[in-house]
C-alpha cells in the first residue's frame, strides 16, 4: 500500500438489512482505500451491493432494518461510525457530497433551483443572503449551466434531465467535499448528455481536487474515468487493480466474462459469451465462492472453501483460487467465445415491413373547451422498411420519437398520416376485427419487464392470452402443451408456468415476454429497447436469445435502441432518428463506420469506449432535444450543430443518396445529390 | 308454525354474505390476495377488532332472520292467522326483553321508577313515590337489601358459565393447532399462552372471553333486572342497541354493495376508454358532488315518506314498512357516495393503462372488456377493498346523524341515531336520563372503533408502499 494515507479508508465494512433468517447481507467484509483527487470506480451488476456500500458510508442505510454490523470507515483518519448522527450530518453534505442516478426525483419540484443550493450553502458554510447568492451564481456557472442568474430563480421542472443533475452536482460542491460519491450518476441519461456530465465531473474534480467514489456497471464508462476500478459481487470485492492493468489483463473469472458479454461490431459474427444465471440472493450463507455456480472454471474447492483475498500488486488484488499461488488451478477451460453467430439462410429477402411517411402527431388542448392549439410532432414522416428475416435498429436519443413509430406501425397508436404496409397490406386503414385478426403477425416486446406483465396473472395464463385473443392454439390441453414449450424454447423450465411474474428476475422476466409474443406465431417483433434495464451479463443472453429465434424463424426485428453498441452487434441495417425524423440510414458498416450526418458522428463519439488509452475525441453537442411541439425552423439539428450554415436555418434537408443504401438529411450533403 | 318473512335488507344482507364467501375462496388461489390478509391476522390489534366485529356480525345476522308467528286459533277459524308482528331469530332469544316492559323511564339496574307517582296502597291511602318495577327486580321481597347479594350471585354464575365455554374453546383451539403445527396439544396450548404463535391467539381467546362473559351476564341478568334501565316507554334499552347493531351494520355494509358498482364500472370506464366517456362520468360525479349531500338524502326520504303513506296497501306488516325505508337509505347513501372511490379508481387506471401489460394485451388485440376485467379489476382491487372498509365506520356514524336530523331510518325501527335523537329531550329533563345516549353511545363506539382498527390494519396489509418496507 502506498505510504501515503488514504482520505477515505473502508475496512471489512459489513451491512445488514431486516433481521432474523431472512437477512439480506447486501456488503459482507469490503475493504478499499481511496487517495485524495483519485476517481474510485465500484463496477458491478445491479443487486451487488454498491449502492449499499455508498449508503453505508455516509450511515443512511434504509431504515428500519438497515443497520452496519462491522467493519470501520475512516474518514482523513476520523472513524465516521463512532460519530453520533448529529455528528455525521456535518461529514455527509460537507465532507462527503452524494449525487444519485434519478436527477427527476432528487430535487424538491417545489423549491427554486437557486434556494436548494443555497440551503446546502447555508448548512455547511454558514452563507446567507446576498453572500449565498453570490457563490450559487458561481457554483451554477462551474457546473456549466448558462445564464446562472436566470436559472437561480427556476423551478426543476423547467430543466432538462441533464440540467438537473448539474444543479444536483452544484449542491453537492456546494459543501466543498473532499470526497464526491457518485451513484450511476448518468445511467438515466443519453449518451450525448452522459458525455457532458461525464466530462464536467472530471474537470471539476480537477479543479477542487476532490476524491470521486464512481459507482457504475458500465465499463465504458469506468474506462473513460477511472483511475483505480474495483469490482464487486454479491457483496464482496472480487478484484481491485488500476484502471490500465483491469483493462488489459484483469484477472477474476467475472471481469473477464463482463467484458466478454459486451456486444460491440467486432463480434458481430460470433455468439455473445453469457455468464449463466444471475447474482445470487444475498439472505443466504455462503460456503464457497459467491460466483461458482456461474463460472466456467470453478471447481470442487470454489464450491467449498470461499477464496482468500490474493494481493497481486500495489493496490492490487483478486479473490479467486485461481490466483493461489498454492494451489494447482484446474485445466485451462478452453474460452468459449468465438462460437460461431447462426444466421439465417441468406438469400433475396422481400420487404416484410414497409413505412411511407409516418405521422404520429399528438393535439395539444388549451383552455376550458380543450381547443386544439397545436400538436407534438412525435413522428413527422418516417420512412423505413424491413425485410423478412433481418434487423433494422432505430436509434436516438430520448423523447426523439422512436417509441412512438414503433407503436405507431403495430396500430397501437393510431397514425396521423402515412402508410404502413405489412405483406403489402394497408395497416392505417384496417379497423376492428379485420385489424385484431392481423394483430399476430406482429408483436412487441417492452423495454421495463417489470410493468410488462400483469402481476396478478401467472407466466402460463400470461404467454396463452394472445393465443386465447387471436383463438389459435386450440383447446386448453393444447394451448398449455405450447406454453411448455415456449417457455423451453426461451430457456425457462415448463413448470414455472404456474409462477407468478414477481417471482422472476429481470432477465427471465424478459424471457417470458419474448415467449408470450412468440406464442402467436408473429413475422415482425418491435423490440422497444429490451437490454436497456438489463445487466450487461443478462443483456448478452438476452441478445443471443433473440439471434438464435431470428436464425430458427426467420423473425424479423424493428430493434428500438439508444445504446449502439448493441446495433453493431445486432442489426444489418441502422436508422438514426432526430426529433422526429430520420436523419440517416443505412447498412451497419455504413452508418457506423463512415457515420456522415454531424448528430450521427456526435452520437458515435459520445459514447464511452474501452480503450488502454482513454484519450479520445468527442464531438461536444451543445444543450438538449428541443420539444418536438415547436421544433426548430430549417434542419432541426441546426441549433446543436457544430457545422450549421444559413441554409440549415432556412430549410429541412432533402434526402441524399450516399451509396445505394445509405441515405442522409443534410445539407453538406447537397452538393453530393444524386436525388 | 312460523312463516319465515324475508326482508329485502335480508336477502340482500344475506347475498352480501354469498359475495363474501365467493371472495374468500377466489382469494384462496392467489398468493397476491392471501398474503396481505396473513399479516392482517398477525396483528394483535388486528385481531382483536376482528372479534369484536364478528360477534356484533353474528348478531346482526342472527337479527336478519325474520318471521311471524301464528296467532292462536281462534273458534270457528279455518285459515290460519299470522300475527302482524315480525319477530327476529334474535328477538326470540332475547325473549324476556322485548316483553317486559314498564310504564316509563328506569334507571340501570332499578328496581323502582325513575319517577314519582301517585300510589294507593292496601289501605287505601295516597302517597307520591317510587313506584316498584313491573318487571325489573320483582322477584326480590325487599329490593334494597337483597339486591346486590341478587346480582352478585347471578353475575358469579355468569363468570362461571363463561369460564367453563372458554376453556373449552381454548382446548378445542389447542387440538386444532396441535394438527397443524404437528405437536402435542400441550405444547401447542402452552405456545399459544405464551403468546409464542405468529397468530396471536392469545389476544383472540382473550377478546372471545370478554364477549363470552357479557354474554352470559345479559342471559343470567336481563331477565330480572333492566341492565342498561328502560325508555320513555317503558322498553328495555339494552335491547334497543342490540337489536340497532343490525341497523347499523345493514346501513354500513349494504350502502357499499350499492355504491361499489357505480365507482368501479364508472372509474374503469372513465380511465381507460377517455375520451366523451370520461368527461360524461367526470361531469356527472362532479356535479353530484357539488350538491350538499345531506339536502339530497332528505329529498329522497321525504319523497319516499310520502309515497309510503300514499300507498299503504303494498305493505303487510310495520315491520316491511320499515325495512324498504332502511333499504331506501342505503341507497341514497350509496349514490351519494360512490364519487370518492369513483375519483380515485379514475385515477389509478388512467396510469394502470398505459402500463406496457395492458399495451401487450392491445397488440394481442384482446377485447377491451376483455382487458377491462383481467388486466385492470384484479389491479384496483386492493383500493376497493381499503376504501370499503374505511368507508363502513364512516356509515354508521352517518346513520346516527341522519336519523338525529330525522331524515334518517324510520323512527319504528331501533337503530342508534333514533336513540340517540330521542336522548335529545331525555338530556333536558330533570332528573337527566343519561342511560340511553350511553348505552347508544357505547354500542356504536365500540363497533366504530373495532372498524377503524381493522380497517387501518387492512389499509397497512394492502399498501403496496408500506409493503415494500417490511
Amino acid at each position: 500500500m502506498n505510504a501515503e494515507r488514504a482520505l477515505l479508508e473502508v475496512e471489512e465494512l459489513r451491512v445488514r438489512i431486516g433481521a432474523g433468517a431472512g437477512a439480506v447481507r447486501p456488503v459482507d467484509g469490503v475493504s478499499f482505500r481511496i487517495r485524495r483527487g483519485e476517481t474510485f470506480a465500484l463496477l458491478g451488476e445491479s443487486g451487488c451491493g454498491k449502492s449499499m456500500t455508498a449508503l453505508a458510508l455516509l450511515r443512511l442505510l434504509p431504515q428500519p432494518g438497515g443497520d452496519i454490523v462491522g467493519g470501520s470507515v475512516k474518514l482523513d483518519g476520523d472513524e465516521l461510525l463512532a460519530r453520533t448522527e448529529r455528528g455525521m450530518r456535518a461529514v455527509r453534505g460537507g465532507r462527503i457530497a452524494m449525487i444519485f442516478q434519478e436527477p427527476m426525483t432528487s430535487l424538491n419540484p417545489v423549491m427554486t433551483i437557486g434556494a436548494q443550493i443555497a440551503e446546502s450553502l447555508e448548512q455547511h458554510r454558514g452563507l446567507r443572503g446576498n453572500a449565498a447568492r453570490r457563490r450559487v451564481l458561481e457554483l451554477l456557472e462551474d457546473v456549466g449551466i448558462p445564464d446562472a442568474a436566470r436559472r437561480y430563480g427556476e423551478y426543476p421542472h423547467q430543466l432538462s434531465g441533464g440540467m438537473k443533475q448539474r444543479v444536483m452536482i452544484a449542491i453537492a460542491l456546494a459543501g466543498e467535499p473532499d470526497l464526491l460519491i457518485a451513484d450511476e450518476p448518468t445511467t438515466a441519461l443519453d449518451v450525448t448528455i452522459q458525455a457532458q456530465v461525464l466530462d464536467l465531473i472530471r474537470s471539476l474534480q480537477h479543479k477542487h481536487g476532490m476524491a470521486v467514489l464512481l459507482i457504475t456497471h458500465d465499463l465504458g464508462v469506468v474506462s473513460e474515468m477511472a483511475d483505480r476500478v474495483a469490482v464487486m459481487y454479491a457483496g464482496e470485492l472480487v478484484e481491485q487493480a488500476p484502471r490500465s492493468v483491469f483493462f488489459g489483463r484483469s484477472q477474476h473469472p467475472y471481469s473477464r466474462k463482463l467484458f466478454a458479454a459486451l456486444p460491440d461490431s467486432s463480434k458481430r459474427e460470433q455468439r455473445l459469451t453469457v455468464i449463466p444465471g444471475t447474482v445470487p440472493p444475498l439472505n443466504r450463507e455462503f460456503r464457497g465462492c459467491r460466483f461458482a455456480e456461474r463460472c466456467d472454471r470453478a471447481w470442487e474447492l470454489c464450491r467449498e472453501r470461499r477464496p482468500a483475498w490474493f494481493a497481486t500488486g500495489p493496490e492490487q488484488g483478486v479473490r479467486c483460487h485461481l490466483a493461489d499461488p498454492a494451489l494447482e488451478p484446474s485445466a485451462e477451460v478452453p474460452p468459449a467465445e468465438g462460437e460461431q453467430r447462426r444466421r439465417a439462410p441468406a438469400g433475396a429477402p422481400a420487404p416484410l415491413l414497409e413505412v411511407e411517411d409516418l405521422k404520429v402527431h399528438f393535439p395539444i388542448h388549451r383552455g376550458l373547451f380543450k381547443r386544439v392549439v397545436g400538436h407534438v410532432r412525435a413522428v413527422d414522416g418516417v420512412s423505413l422498411s424491413i425485410p423478412q428475416g433481418q434487423t433494422l435498429a432505430l436509434v436516438g436519443e430520448s423523447g426523439c420519437g422512436k417509441t412512438t413509430v414503433g407503436k405507431g406501425i403495430l396500430q397501437l397508436l393510431r397514425p396521423t398520416g402515412g402508410q404502413v404496409r405489412f405483406e403489402g397490406e394497408e395497416l392505417t386503414r384496417l379497423r376492428g376485427e379485420a385489424l385484431r385478426r392481423r394483430r399476430s403477425d406482429f408483436q412487441i416486446i417492452f423495454q421495463d419487464p417489470f410493468s410488462s406483465m400483469n402481476p396478478r396473472m401467472n407466466v402460463g395464463d400470461i404467454i396463452e392470452e394472445g393465443m386465447v385473443a387471436q383463438r389459435i392454439g386450440g383447446r386448453a390441453a393444447e394451448r398449455r402443451r405450447r406454453v411448455e414449450e415456449l417457455l423451453q424454447q426461451v430457456g425457462l423450465r415448463p413448470e414455472q408456468r404456474q409462477r407468478y411474474p414477481h417471482e422472476f428476475s429481470g432477465g427471465q422476466r424478459q424471457r417470458i415476454c419474448i415467449a408470450r409474443a412468440l406464442a402467436v406465431n408473429p413475422k415482425l417483433i418491435v423490440c422497444d429497447e429490451p437490454t436497456s434495464a438489463l445487466d450487461v451479463s443478462v443483456q448478452a443472453q438476452i441478445l443471443n436469445l433473440l439471434q438464435d429465434l431470428q436464425a430458427d424463424m426467420g423473425l424479423s426485428y424493428l430493434f428500438i435502441t439508444h445504446d449502439l453498441s448493441v446495433v453493431s452487434y445486432l442489426a444489418e441495417r441502422v436508422a438514426v432518428m432526430y426529433l422526429g425524423r430520420i436523419v440517416e440510414a443505412g447498412s451497419v458498416n455504413e452508418v457506423l463506420d463512415t457515420p456522415a450526418h454531424p448528430y450521427t458522428r456526435a452520437l458515435l463519439s459520445a459514447v464511452p469506449v474501452i480503450s488502454d488509452d482513454g484519450e479520445r475525441q468527442v464531438i461536444r453537442l451543445e444543450g438538449d432535444l428541443p420539444s418536438p411541439s415547436n421544433p426548430p425552423s430549417g434542419c432541426h439539428f441546426h441549433p446543436r450543430c457544430p457545422q450549421a450554415g444559413d441554409l440549415c436555418r432556412k430549410s429541412y434537408p432533402q434526402r441524399t443518396w450516399l451509396s445505394a443504401g445509405h441515405e442522409v438529411r443534410c445539407h453538406l450533403f447537397d452538393n453530393r445529390a444524386e436525388h | 308454525m312460523i312463516q319465515p318473512v324475508i326482508l329485502w335488507t335480508d336477502a340482500l344482507v344475506y347475498l352480501l354474505v354469498v359475495v363474501v364467501v365467493l371472495f374468500a375462496f377466489y382469494a384462496r388461489g392467489r398468493e397476491h390476495l392471501r398474503a396481505p390478509w396473513r399479516e392482517v391476522v398477525r396483528s394483535r390489534i388486528a385481531v382483536a377488532s376482528l372479534v369484536v366485529l364478528l360477534f356484533y356480525t353474528a348478531t346482526g345476522l342472527l337479527d336478519s332472520l325474520h318471521f311471524r308467528k301464528v296467532l292462536p286459533q281462534q273458534d270457528g277459524q279455518q285459515q290460519v292467522q299470522y300475527s302482524g308482528e315480525v319477530l327476529s331469530l334474535l328477538d326470540e332469544l332475547l325473549g324476556p326483553m322485548r316483553t317486559q316492559e314498564e310504564k316509563t323511564y328506569s334507571a340501570p339496574f332499578a328496581t323502582h321508577l325513575y319517577t314519582k307517582e301517585a300510589i294507593i296502597d292496601a289501605d287505601g291511602r295516597q302517597t307520591r313515590d317510587y313506584p316498584r318495577l313491573r318487571y325489573g327486580g320483582a322477584h326480590l321481597a325487599d329490593p334494597a337489601s337483597e339486591k346486590g347479594a341478587d346480582i352478585r350471585q347471578r353475575s358469579l354464575r355468569a363468570l362461571g358459565q363463561a369460564g367453563a365455554v372458554l376453556l373449552l374453546l381454548t382446548a378445542i383451539l389447542a387440538l386444532l393447532l396441535a394438527r397443524r403445527w404437528r405437536c402435542s396439544p400441550l405444547v401447542a396450548l402452552r405456545r399459544v399462552l405464551a403468546g409464542g404463535s405468529v397468530v396471536p391467539w392469545r389476544t383472540a381467546l382473550a377478546f372471545v372471553g370478554l364477549f363470552l362473559l357479557l354474554i352470559a351476564l345479559i342471559a343470567n341478568l336481563s331477565a330480572w333486572y333492566h341492565m342498561l334501565g328502560t325508555d320513555k316507554v317503558g322498553q328495555d334499552v339494552l335491547y334497543q342497541s342490540i337489536k340497532s347493531i343490525r341497523t347499523g351494520l345493514v346501513i354500513g355494509t349494504l350502502t357499499t354493495l350499492v355504491m361499489l358498482p357505480f365507482a368501479v364500472f364508472l372509474g374503469m370506464m372513465a380511465g381507460y376508454f377517455r375520451g366523451w366517456v370520461d368527461d360524461v362520468i367526470q361531469y356527472l360525479y362532479t356535479t353530484l358532488n357539488s350538491i350538499p349531500g345531506v339536502l339530497l338524502i332528505a329529498a329522497a326520504v321525504l319523497m319516499m315518506q310520502v309515497y309510503m303513506s300514499n300507498h299503504p296497501e303494498m305493505f303487510e306488516t310495520m315491520a316491511e314498512r320499515a325495512d324498504l325505508r332502511l333499504l331506501f337509505l342505503c341507497l341514497i347513501l350509496g349514490i351519494t357516495s360512490w364519487t370518492g372511490l369513483c375519483r380515485l379508481l379514475r385515477g389509478e387506471t388512467l396510469k394502470l393503462r398505459e402500463l406496457d401489460y395492458v399495451q401487450a394485451a392491445d397488440a394481442f388485440g384482446v377485447g377491451r372488456f376483455t382487458i377491462m376485467v383481467r388486466h385492470l379489476l384484479p389491479n384496483l382491487l386492493h383500493l376497493v377493498l381499503i376504501a370499503v372498509v374505511l368507508d363502513f365506520s364512516g356509515l354508521v356514524l352517518a346513520e346516527a346523524v341522519l336519523s338525529y336530523v330525522g331524515v334518517g331510518v324510520d323512527p319504528t325501527t331501533m337503530s342508534w341515531g333514533n336513540m340517540i335523537n330521542r336522548a335529545r329531550l331525555e338530556m333536558a329533563r330533570e332528573p337527566m336520563v343519561w342511560w340511553s345516549l350511553l348505552a347508544a353511545f357505547a354500542f356504536m363506539f365500540t363497533l366504530v372503533l373495532a372498524a377503524n382498527l381493522f380497517s387501518d390494519a387492512v389499509r397497512d396489509a394492502f399498501d403496496p408502499r408500506l409493503r415494500a418496507q417490511r
